[in-house]
């Protein structure tokens, strides 16, 4: 390991440990934008992390370590998740078969999530973990037809040669661009943003992400939202490679191209959730098989 | 070596439970008797399979007898040794859990029967998958099935348990019939019987008919959908151990017929792959569907085993397509991510079984709704049973990711393949099976969370106690065993490796699937979740305690929680074309309506509404030779006798 590859290594982690807050930030600021309010400073995420870092907390005495454990493994797997992703060609671990372990490991966060949220005992909280997995259970498939034209175009699982480029036919760009809207319908959906679900209501039965976490407080609720947000960026991250893969492998464009791209995705986001209102819940599991047709498509172009 | 050493530890386990027999009734003598013999069988035989990973092409042993259709053939191959391992590793475990979970004191009337049958079995697995003779296998295969139905029978004074022994009867029954036509099949062919295939055409009618018999015969066994009817209730009525030996074990001995048959076909059609790459698909995601629907704990682990079996029948058909094509990666990666997927399943069912076992013996009920808050009162099992659920659903770092990930590169290669447009069919495989891994987390996180976490829903929950230390010594073994392959997956490559040389792939497996890296990633997840655990727990030290405080709600009860069933109510909803949910809803109506009760449950679809009805049909059409049926042994064996003469005449 030469001494630019560690710079690299440390830049990469730091950038994606240090930013995502931010990227609410920027969401929240474009929703204050479109309802023609000043809205909350950009940093008022990591004001209100610090806060929450700060707190005391109270735990239920129905709760056991498990309870813990939810907010620990959602920021450990997102955090782990972030090294596999490349940036200019380059990720701090990469390896073929990179890319199940990156969907596996929001998996096991998510397996912990909804564990914390049923040792509370509560209905309330029961309900939002048996949303969260079920819903999850439809996103999958549609991020695995987005790998698998991916694997096919670069003959590869390792998101290093997936998110590279190379010389890809140019038909696979309709392919592409189906894997990323459907991609963009999967990021919102597993980061419980509307139309699956919204970050703004609390204490209502329609919530998802929001509910599960009714009874993590202080420093726990504060891992919590800070998981929550390195799993959109790192998403987020995900989508933008595959939008701009072909920038070459100049760490210095890759990165401004990846930094631009997060910000478009979270004005993007910002956007979606001021123009749309939620979806009725009996209508959530459509968006999510047609999300997963779209991307079967992108594979079926492939076949000609 | 390892022959002699097989058939030892074969003979060992058969023995075990005879000086039982002779023993006094109430004594401890004979089950620590029976264990230990099983014990010395378990050293014998995974030492036999260690020593044949090691030894690259065994000779076997040959003797002469006097039944006939050839010699005496015993040989412990890399595929063999693979089975032979697992057989003796989890019958032993099972063996020593069961001296706390089946004690002899309180189970006077049937502890030392089922103790005759549990060695009785094993014995007869561990001899099946050495033989290379057909009417050997095929011995060990009959003993087997009868050992499993005396074993699952155990409390044959309970009519449901006679029940579902019936069922299993009449479906093991069905397989050995397609295995006797096989046999048959394959000695009109070579002139042999024994597995040697050389000189069957794959493409042609024969090869044909080998293949749908194999399929449907150790399908039956494997538990295939839709062959798996015999299973959910097998499974869920056998005590626990052996509930544990028969999911982790015994259903793979279908796995390894199927491997055994199709080793021996260099060039099969391309259609043997994707049948088996289909069926798996199938397999798993109903699997897994059916038991998100159910109550009953054990019951619920019982269709997991469909889903891993569906899962490890992808793994081979991917093989069998690698073949068809000629790209010899497939058929490692396929190979190993289905034969490690058997030990794998092997381990977490096991566990995940014989943690269910102390759930019954510490609460005496197994009905999800009425366990709750034992991580409590059981801190050792559940933390046991957490490790089986994370293995089971494929997910990092344990032993199941590791082999998911086998067949998922295996899957990705083949869509990644330039030539011919076969590779689509193969395109659903990898979706199909993140949507089985997302659906088990959701089936586990349901499991785990019903039994151990929250309130407990009754007073037999809330009375828990926890298992003594021989039931929770197997239970550790298994879970280092899951993490061990999991965080240091290049252990097992030379035993895959040896196993692949049986079906004539030479690469090993180093270079197809980064070892070292899965290590690396495994322990830096483990160094991710300590270090977040470590600064989340200096800033909670010396925080409160209060009620879950439910949005406000004043008085919380028990009964308030998430029930189980309302935690599948979703899923089970979106499959319910496949599920056919039963529900007794009564409707409410007025601002005071009177008491109800809700009452949804899934029972087994393919059961009630096609091989029932359809063996009704059969049994009407065949009305009119009932009367051959006369019930006793004279007659039957008056009929092989007249049979017997016929063909003498006829040839």
């Amino acid at each position: 390991m030469t001494l630019r590859t560690l710079l690299l290594d440390l830049a990469h982690l730091s950038v994606f440990l240090l930013l995502p807050p931010l990227l609410l930030g920027v969401i929240n600021k474009t929703k204050a934008a479109f309802a023609g309010r000043v809205g909350p400073p950009c940093l008022q995420p990591y004001y209100d992390l610090i806060k929450l870092w700060r707190k005391g907390s109270v735990f239920s005495t129905s709760t056991s370590w498990v309870f813990k454990a939810g907010p620990v493994a959602g920021v450990a797997t997102a955090a782990l998740a972030a090294l596999l992703l490349p940036v200019a060609g380059h990720a701090p671990l990469s390896f073929e078969g990179d890319a199940i372990l990156f969907a596996y490991l929001f998996a096991l966060g998510r397996f912990f999530t909804v564990a914390a949220a049923l040792d509370t005992g509560s209905a309330f909280e029961g309900m939002g973990g048996a949303r969260e997995v079920t819903f999850s259970s439809l996103a999958e498939p549609a991020l695995f037809f987005g790998l698998l034209v991916l694997g096919r175009l670069s003959r590869s699982l390792s998101l290093g040669a997936m998110l590279a480029g190379g010389n890809w036919p140019p038909r696979a760009a309709a392919s592409l661009v189906l894997v990323v809207a459907a991609l963009f319908i999967v990021l919102l959906a597993e980061n419980s943003r509307v139309p699956f679900d919204d970050p703004n209501t609390h204490l209502e039965l329609t919530m998802i992400h929001e509910v599960m976490v009714l009874d993590h407080g202080g420093p726990a609720l504060g891992a919590v939202l800070y998981g929550a947000s390195l799993k959109l960026f790192v998403l987020a991250a995900l989508i933008v490679g595959i939008a701009l893969r072909h920038l070459g492998a100049n760490p210095w464009i890759a990165w401004g191209a990846l930094l631009s791209g997060l910000f478009a995705v979270a004005v993007g986001i910002g956007v979606v959730e001021s123009v749309m209102a939620r979806l009725r819940l009996m209508h959530v599991p459509s968006l999510l098989v047609a999300a997963c047709m779209l991307s079967a498509f992108g594979i079926v172009l492939l076949a000609r | 070596m390892s022959e002699a050493l097989a058939l030892a530890a074969c003979a060992l386990a058969a023995l075990s439970g005879m000086p039982g027999l002779f023993l006094p009734r109430e004594g401890r003598a004979g089950e620590r008797l029976a264990c230990a013999l099983i014990a010395t069988a378990d050293a014998a035989g995974v030492t036999a399979a260690v020593l044949a990973f090691a030894s690259p092409s065994p000779r076997g042993i040959s003797l002469p007898w006097a039944v006939p259709g050839g010699a005496l053939e015993v040989r412990v191959d890399g595929l063999s040794a693979m089975f032979l391992a697992q057989i003796f590793f989890i019958s032993a475990l099972g063996a020593v859990y069961g001296l706390g979970y089946w004690r002899q004191v309180e189970h006077p009337h049937n502890g030392r029967k089922l103790r005759l049958f549990y060695g009785l079995l094993t014995a007869a697995m561990g001899l099946l998958v050495v033989a290379r003779n057909a009417v050997l296998f095929l011995a060990g295969w009959e003993v087997m099935a009868l050992a499993a139905f005396l074993t699952i029978t155990t409390e044959d004074e309970k009519p449901a348990v006679r029940e579902v022994g019936y069922l299993y009867l009449v479906a093991t029954r069905l397989g050995t019939l397609c295995l006797f036509a096989l046999f048959a099949l394959l000695y009109g062919a070579t002139g042999r019987f024994d597995f040697d295939t050389r000189g069957v055409e794959a493409g042609g009618p024969v090869g044909t008919a080998i293949f749908l018999l194999a399929l449907a015969g150790f399908g039956i066994k494997a538990g295939l959908m839709p062959l798996h009817v015999w299973l959910p209730g097998a499974h869920g009525s056998a005590p626990t151990h052996v509930s544990a030996l028969m999911s982790g074990v015994l259903i793979k001995m279908g796995i390894y017929g199927l491997a055994r048959t199709a080793a021996g076909f260099a060039h099969p059609p391309l259609w043997w792959g994707g049948t088996l790459l289909s069926l798996g698909a199938v397999s798993a995601v109903l699997g897994v569907a059916f038991a998100i629907g159910q109550h009953d704990l054990k019951r619920l682990l019982a269709y997991h085993s469909v889903e891993n079996i569906g899962i490890i029948c992808m793994g081979l058909g991917l093989a069998l397509l690698g073949r068809a094509v000629g790209h010899p990666e497939l058929v490692l990666l396929g190979l190993a991510g289905a034969l490690l997927h058997v030990w794998n399943h092997g381990l977490f069912k096991a566990l995940l079984f014989l943690g269910a076992g102390s759930v019954i013996h510490g609460t005496g009920t197994r009905e999800l709704d009425r366990l709750g808050g034992l991580l409590k009162r059981m801190p050792a099992t559940a933390l046991l049973f957490l490790v089986g659920a994370v293995a089971i659903c494929g997910l990092p770092p344990l032993n199941g990711f590791v082999s998911e990930l086998f067949v998922y590169l295996g899957l990705f290669q083949a869509v990644a393949a330039r030539e011919g447009r076969w590779w689509i069919a193969t395109a659903f495989a990898a979706p199909a099976l993140a949507l089985v891994g997302a659906l088990a987390l959701a089936c586990f996180v349901k499991a785990f969370g019903a039994v151990f976490l929250g309130e407990p829903r009754s007073q037999d929950a809330l009375r828990a106690h926890e298992a003594p230390r021989t039931m929770l010594g197997p239970m550790i073994a298994l879970a280092a065993s899951c993490a061990c392959i999991g965080l240091a997956p290049a252990m097992v490559a030379p035993a895959l490796d040896s196993a692949a040389a049986s079906w004539g792939v030479r690469t090993p497996l180093a270079s197809a699937v980064p070892l070292e890296k899965i290590t690396l990633a495994a322990v830096l997840l483990l160094a991710a979740l300590a270090l977040a655990a470590a600064a989340l727990a200096s800033r909670v030290r010396g925080s409160s305690a209060a009620p879950t405080w439910d949005c406000g709600y004043a008085a919380p009860s028990a009964r308030m929680q998430y029930s189980s069933s309302s935690f599948a109510q979703m899923l089970v909803g979106l499959f319910a074309f496949a599920l056919r949910p039963r529900e007794h809803a009564p409707r409410l109506a007025g601002p005071f309506p009177a008491r109800a009760a809700y009452h949804g449950e899934v029972p087994d679809a393919i059961l009630d509404r096609l091989v029932l009805p359809s063996l009704r049909a059969a049994g009407r059409a065949f009305e009119a030779l009932r009367f051959i049926e006369r019930g006793n042994v004279q007659a039957y064996l008056g009929y092989i006798l007249l049979t017997l003469v016929l063909l003498l005449v006829w040839k």
